[in-house]
C-alpha cells in the first residue's frame, strides 16, 4: 500500500499532493489504467483476507502491531463472503419446515373497510394461517414517535399499498396467490393528496416555526423563489426481508435487516404483546437501508404469522412491494424570501417550507425539525423567520432518508444564494464565502456552533481543483450516451456550486445512547476483544470501525465483533449519520472501562463493574498498547498475558453524547443539536439542450470528517451519498399520482447507472470536534445533501433555464413541458 | 418438475419445481446456492447474474425449466476453495462493497468481461456494467476493482 508521511492519515488510494495542507485528496477528475493517479492506488495483494465466518475480525497477516487500528483501512471482514456469494443477507435464511408469508395491500388510496372475508384463502391448499387486525394480540399501532400506524389494516386504508392481511403458505406463489383470494369490502373515499389542501384542513403533524433577530428587516437586494422536491426513493437493494423462528419458550427470533434492533424490538413485542424478552432480533445481511429500514415493514408480520402456525416464516418483497413497502422521502414545496445588502452580505431569509408526510407519522417530526433548523444552509444571517410544516395526506408515508429535512432545505437556500449572487454580480462561490458560516457562529436556533466549520475552506478546495477535460470524445461521454443521439458540437456545458449543512446524531433533548459491551480475555494464549453492540452493520462498515476502535484503545490484534443482536444494550439507529460516533464512542468507553479494570488488576485490587467507564482513566494513567499496560514512557507494566491469566475482563458501557435540548416552539431557539457536519460539491455538466439531456461530467466533493477512522470508508460514504444526490438531481423521483405510485420498479424508477456516474474527485478535510470521539464528525449524510443543487446550478450555468425543481426532466429544459 | 443440471461442477437435482419458478430461485432456495441475488425479480438491477452454459444471464429472467441439462455457474463457484479468484480479490481490496448486495452479480459480470476483454479501456468498463446497480458505492470503486482485476489478469 501507499505509504504515509508521518502525522499523514489517509487511506491506500490516496494521491498525495505535496506539503501536507491538511488535506487528502482521491481521484483527479481522470482516470484510466493508464494514469499514474491510478498505478499507485492500491497494491491488490496487501488486501487479500482469509476466509473467515462474519464475526472475526483478526489483524491481516503479518501486518505490524497496530496497523489496523484507527486511521486505517484494514480489510472489512465481510468482504471475502460478500464476494464469494457467502454472506446471509436477510433474504438469503432459510430453516427446515420454514413457511413463507406474503402480505395483502390496499388498493386504494383511502378506503373505510366494510368487511374482510378470508376464507377462500384459507381453503387453498399449502396455506396455514391468513390473518387480519383482528389477530394481532398486543397493540394494533405502532410507529418510531408516534404509534398511529396499523400493524394491518383497521376499518380503513389511509394509502395505497397499506397491509391488510398476510398469509403463511409452504410456497411463496401459494401465500400469494391466496392473498388474492382474500375479498377486502372497501368504501372508497376521495383521497387527500395535496399538501397544501392538507394543511388547510388542519391535517399537521408538526409545524416548526424559527424566529431571530428583526422580522421585519429589509434590505436593498430582494429574491424570491419557490422550489420543489419529488419524492426519491432509498432504493436499497436487498429488499424488506427476514425469518421469524417461533421459540419454545413461546417468544420468537426475529433475523431480520434493519437500521435498529432495539426500536424493532419495542413495536414488535408490543405488537404481540409479548415482553422485550420474549421477542429476540438479530441482524441478518443488510443490502442497503439508507433510512428506509427505520421504520417496519415486515416483522410485526412474519413474528405474528410464526407464532401462530409454530413454524419458520420467511417473508421477502418483491421490488414492487418494496415501493410501497417502506417509506421515502418526503416531497417539498419550499418558498424563499433572500434579502442582502449590494455587496452581497445576508440580512435576512424568510422560508415557508411544506413537507408531505403521507399517511402516516414515521419520522416526520424529526424532519421537519432540521429542515427548520438547517433552513438558511451553513451562512451567517442576522434575520430569520423559518416556518416547516409537515402533513398527513394520502400519499405514500415519507419519513428517513440520507440527509432527511436538510436535503429538501439545500435545495432551496442553494438555488437562492446563486440568484442572489447574479442579483448582486458576484461570482457564486465569492458570495457563499462571504456569508459563510465559522467557528462560534450562530445558527438561526441561537445556537454557537462548537468547533470546526470550515464552510469557506469546502467551498475554496472545490472551486480550486484542476477544470475536467473538456467534452468527452466517446459516445458514454455524450449526454445522449450509448444511444448517440447527441453531436459534440451541440453540447454546452456549466459548472455550478453548493455547500450544505447537518446534523450529526440525534437532536432535540432526545436521550440518544449506544451500548458496547467489550470482554478482553486470552484464546489459544493470545490476548483477543471481543467487542458486542447491538449496532447494524448496513454496508458503511461499521463492523469494521469497532474492531479498528478496540485495537486502539486495547493495543491488541486480535478483535472479534458478534453479531449485532438484542442480547446486548441499545446502539441507537443507524441513521442521522451517528453510528461511528456514538457506537464508535461506546467501543472507545468500554475499551476504556477494560483498560481501568487491568489497572485495578495490576495494582492487586479487584476489578469493578462499570457503567460509566467512558474516559475515566483518560488522562496520565497507564496505556494498553502493543500486549501489555504500559506507562508514560512506554514501559511494560504487566502483559496482558499475565494480567489475564487471572480471567477474562469484560465491562459494558451506555454511551450519551452530550445533551441536546428541545426547540422553543414558539421561536424556534434552542440548542438542538449535537454536532454540525458541512460539505461543498462542484458539478459540471454537459448538456445537449435539444434533446434536454445531462451528464455530469465530473463532481468534486470537499468534507470535514474530523476524524477519518477508516479513510477508505469515509470515501466510500461520500463518493455514494454523492451518486445519491445525482439520481434526486436527474432521475429519481417516484411519480405518485391520485396517491398512486405509477412507477414502483427499476425500470420506471431510475437510479444512478455506471454510465450516469462520472468521476468523484474528494478532498477530505481532519479538523478535530473537540466533543466527538477521536474528534470525528459524522460522514454519510452531508455529501447527498449539497451534490443535488450543485448540479442543477450547472444546468442552469450551461443553459440558462431557470429550473426550481429537481429532478430535473429533459422537458424543463427543451420548454416542452 | 424434476430439473437435472450441473451447478458450478456438479451435477444437481431438484424435485417438485413449479413450473412458474425461475431459475433464480431454484438456485437459492432449493440448491442452497444463494449467492445469485434478488434484488428485483425481473430483470432490471443485474444482481443475479450467473453464466448459463458459459453466457452471462439474469436467472430471475430464466425459467427453471431451461436449465435441464445446461451448465450453470454461480459466484460461489468463481474461487478456487478456499482462494478468491482475482475479480473477487480485487472488489475487497478496492473497497468496492459496500452493503455487497449488487456485488455476486458485479463479480460475475466482471469476470465475463475480462475473460473476452484483458484489458477493457474506462468506457468499455462502463458499457459491461451498465445493467449492473449499486446503491451504495457510486461505482467508483467498482471501476477501481475492475482495473485491478484486469491488471493483474494481465500480468499472469
Ligand atoms: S434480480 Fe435479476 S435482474 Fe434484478
Ligand atoms: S454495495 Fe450495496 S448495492 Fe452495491
Amino acid at each position: 500500500m501507499a505509504g504515509w508521511g508521518p502525522g499523514v492519515p489517509g487511506p491506500e488510494d490516496v494521491v498525495s499532493s505535496g506539503p501536507w495542507d491538511g488535506v487528502w485528496r482521491v481521484g483527479g477528475g481522470v482516470g484510466g489504467p493508464g494514469n499514474p493517479l491510478w498505478a499507485v492506488r492500491l497494491d491488490p495483494d496487501a488486501g487479500h483476507p482469509a476466509p473467515r465466518p462474519p464475526v472475526v475480525e483478526a489483524g491481516a497477516d503479518g501486518s505490524a502491531p497496530g496497523s489496523q487500528g484507527i486511521g486505517t483501512s484494514p480489510v472489512r471482514p465481510d468482504g471475502a463472503l460478500k464476494v464469494r456469494g457467502e454472506f446471509a443477507f436477510s433474504s438469503d435464511l432459510w430453516a427446515d419446515d420454514m413457511l413463507w408469508g406474503a402480505t395483502l395491500r390496499s388498493p386504494h388510496p383511502s378506503a373505510t373497510i366494510r368487511s374482510v372475508d378470508v376464507t377462500a384463502a384459507l381453503a387453498v391448499p399449502g396455506v396455514y394461517a391468513v390473518l387480519t387486525s383482528a389477530d394481532v394480540p398486543g397493540d394494533r399501532y405502532y410507529g418510531l414517535e408516534v404509534a398511529d400506524q396499523p400493524v394491518l389494516a383497521v376499518d380503513e386504508v389511509c394509502y395505497r399499498g397499506e397491509p391488510v392481511a398476510v398469509v403463511a403458505a409452504d410456497h411463496p406463489e401459494t401465500a400469494r396467490r391466496a392473498a388474492a383470494r382474500i375479498v377486502v369490502d372497501y368504501a372508497v373515499r376521495e383521497p387527500v393528496t395535496d399538501p397544501e389542501v392538507a394543511l388547510a384542513a388542519g391535517r399537521l403533524v408538526r409545524h416548526v416555526p424559527i424566529r431571530k433577530g428583526d422580522p421585519a428587516a429589509a434590505a436593498e437586494v430582494v429574491v424570491v423563489g419557490e422550489y420543489r422536491v419529488g419524492m426519491q426513493d432509498q432504493a436499497f437493494l436487498g429488499p424488506e426481508s427476514g425469518l421469524a423462528v417461533p421459540a419454545e419458550d413461546g417468544g420468537v427470533e426475529l433475523y431480520v435487516a434493519t437500521q435498529w434492533l432495539h426500536a424493532d424490538q419495542r413495536q414488535v413485542a408490543a405488537a404481540l404483546g409479548l415482553p422485550a424478552e420474549l421477542v429476540r432480533l438479530s441482524l441478518a445481511g443488510v443490502g442497503g437501508a439508507f433510512g428506509a429500514r427505520e421504520d417496519l415493514s415486515m416483522q410485526v408480520h412474519a413474528c405474528l404469522l410464526a407464532l401462530r402456525t409454530g413454524r419458520p416464516v420467511k417473508m421477502v418483497y418483491g421490488r414492487e412491494e418494496s415501493f410501497v413497502g417502506h417509506v421515502h422521502r418526503h416531497p417539498a414545496v419550499l418558498r424563499y424570501e433572500h434579502g442582502a445588502t449590494r455587496d452581497g452580505e445576508l440580512v435576512y431569509v424568510r422560508a415557508r417550507i411544506l413537507l408531505d408526510g403521507g399517511a402516516y407519522t414515521s419520522t416526520t417530526p424529526a424532519v421537519v425539525a432540521n429542515a427548520a433548523s438547517l433552513g438558511v444552509g451553513p451562512y451567517r444571517v442576522p434575520n430569520v423567520t423559518v416556518d416547516a410544516y409537515g402533513v398527513h395526506t394520502n400519499n405514500p408515508p415519507c419519513g428517513a432518508m440520507r440527509g432527511f429535512g436538510a436535503v429538501q432545505a439545500c435545495f432551496g437556500y442553494e438555488s437562492q444564494m446563486d440568484r442572489l449572487a447574479e442579483a448582486v454580480g458576484l461570482d457564486p462561490v465569492e458570495l457563499r464565502v462571504r456569508n459563510a458560516l465559522a467557528e462560534g457562529g450562530t445558527m438561526p436556533t441561537g445556537q454557537v456552533v462548537r468547533g470546526p466549520a470550515p464552510v469557506a475552506r469546502l467551498l475554496e478546495l472545490v472551486r480550486d481543483r484542476p477544470a475536467p477535460p473538456p467534452v468527452g470524445a466517446e459516445l458514454w461521454q455524450l449526454p445522449g450516451g450509448m444511444a448517440n443521439t447527441t453531436a459534440p458540437e451541440q453540447v454546452v456545458r456549466g459548472v455550478g456550486y453548493a455547500v450544505g449543512i447537518k446534523n450529526v446524531c440525534f437532536s432535540e433533548g432526545f436521550d440518544d445512547y449506544a451500548t458496547a459491551r467489550v470482554r478482553l480475555e486470552l484464546i489459544g494464549g493470545e490476548p483477543t476483544a471481543l467487542v458486542h453492540t447491538a449496532a447494524a452493520e448496513v454496508g458503511q462498515g461499521l463492523v469494521t470501525v469497532q474492531a479498528q476502535i478496540a485495537r486502539t484503545e486495547l493495543g491488541v490484534e486480535r478483535v472479534v465483533v458478534a453479531t449485532a443482536d438484542t442480547a446486548v444494550g441499545s446502539a441507537g439507529s443507524s441513521s442521522a449519520s451517528r453510528q461511528t460516533y456514538m457506537t464508535g464512542g461506546a467501543v472507545r468507553a468500554a475499551c476504556r472501562a477494560v483498560r481501568a479494570a487491568l489497572i485495578t488488576r495490576l495494582a492487586g485490587g479487584r476489578a469493578g463493574a462499570t457503567d460509566d467507564g467512558g474516559g475515566r482513566v483518560d488522562e496520565g494513567g497507564p496505556e494498553l498498547a502493543g500486549g501489555a499496560l504500559r506507562d508514560a514512557a512506554g514501559r511494560v507494566l504487566g502483559t496482558l498475558v499475565d494480567l489475564l491469566a487471572a480471567g477474562p475482563v469484560e465491562e459494558t458501557v451506555r454511551w450519551r453524547h452530550r445533551p441536546t435540548r428541545s426547540l422553543d416552539p414558539v421561536t424556534g431557539q434552542g440548542d438542538a443539536h449535537v454536532q454540525y457536519a458541512f460539505a461543498a460539491h462542484r458539478a459540471t455538466v454537459d448538456v445537449d439542450p435539444e434533446l434536454g439531456l445531462v451528464r455530469v461530467v465530473e463532481i468534486a466533493t470537499a468534507q470535514d470528517v474530523g476524524r477519518a477512522i477508516n479513510p477508505q470508508a469515509v470515501v466510500g460514504q461520500i463518493q455514494g451519498g454523492t451518486a445519491q444526490g445525482l439520481g434526486l438531481a436527474l432521475m429519481e423521483e417516484l411519480q405518485v399520482v391520485d396517491g398512486v405510485i405509477r412507477n414502483p420498479s427499476f425500470t420506471d424508477y431510475l437510479i444512478p447507472t455506471v454510465l450516469d456516474v462520472p468521476p468523484m474527485a474528494v478532498d477530505v478535510l481532519e479538523l478535530a470536534d473537540p466533543d466527538a470521539p477521536y474528534g470525528l464528525r459524522g460522514v454519510g449524510e452531508p455529501p447527498t445533501i449539497s451534490a443535488t443543487p450543485a448540479i442543477v446550478a450547472a444546468i442552469r450555468a450551461a443553459t440558462g433555464v431557470p429550473l426550481a425543481r429537481v429532478p430535473v426532466r429533459p422537458e424543463h429544459l427543451t420548454g416542452t413541458g | 418438475m424434476r430439473i437435472d443440471c450441473v451447478v458450478n461442477g456438479v451435477f444437481r437435482r431438484a424435485d417438485d419445481v413449479w413450473a412458474g419458478e425461475s431459475l433464480l430461485h431454484v438456485l437459492r432456495e432449493r440448491l442452497g446456492l444463494p449467492g445469485a441475488k434478488n434484488a428485483c425479480e425481473q430483470g432490471e438491477c443485474g444482481s443475479c447474474t450467473v453464466y448459463l452454459d458459459g453466457e452471462p444471464v439474469c436467472a430471475c429472467l430464466v425459467p427453471a425449466g431451461q436449465a435441464r441439462g445446461r451448465d450453470v455457474v454461480t459466484v460461489e463457484g468463481l474461487g478456487d476453495g478456499d482462494e478468491l479468484h482475482p475479480v473477487q480479490r480485487a472488489f475487497v481490496a478496492a473497497g468496492a462493497v459496500q452493503c455487497g448486495f449488487c456485488t455476486p452479480g458485479l463479480v460475475v459480470a466482471v469476470h465475463d468481461l475480462l475473460a473476452r476483454t484483458p484489458s477493457p479501456a474506462d468506457g468499455e468498463i462502463r458499457e459491461a456494467l451498465a445493467g449492473n446497480l449499486c446503491r451504495c458505492t457510486g461505482y467508483e470503486k467498482i471501476l477501481t476493482a475492475v482495473r485491478l482485476a484486469a491488471g493483474r489478469e494481465h500480468e499472469s
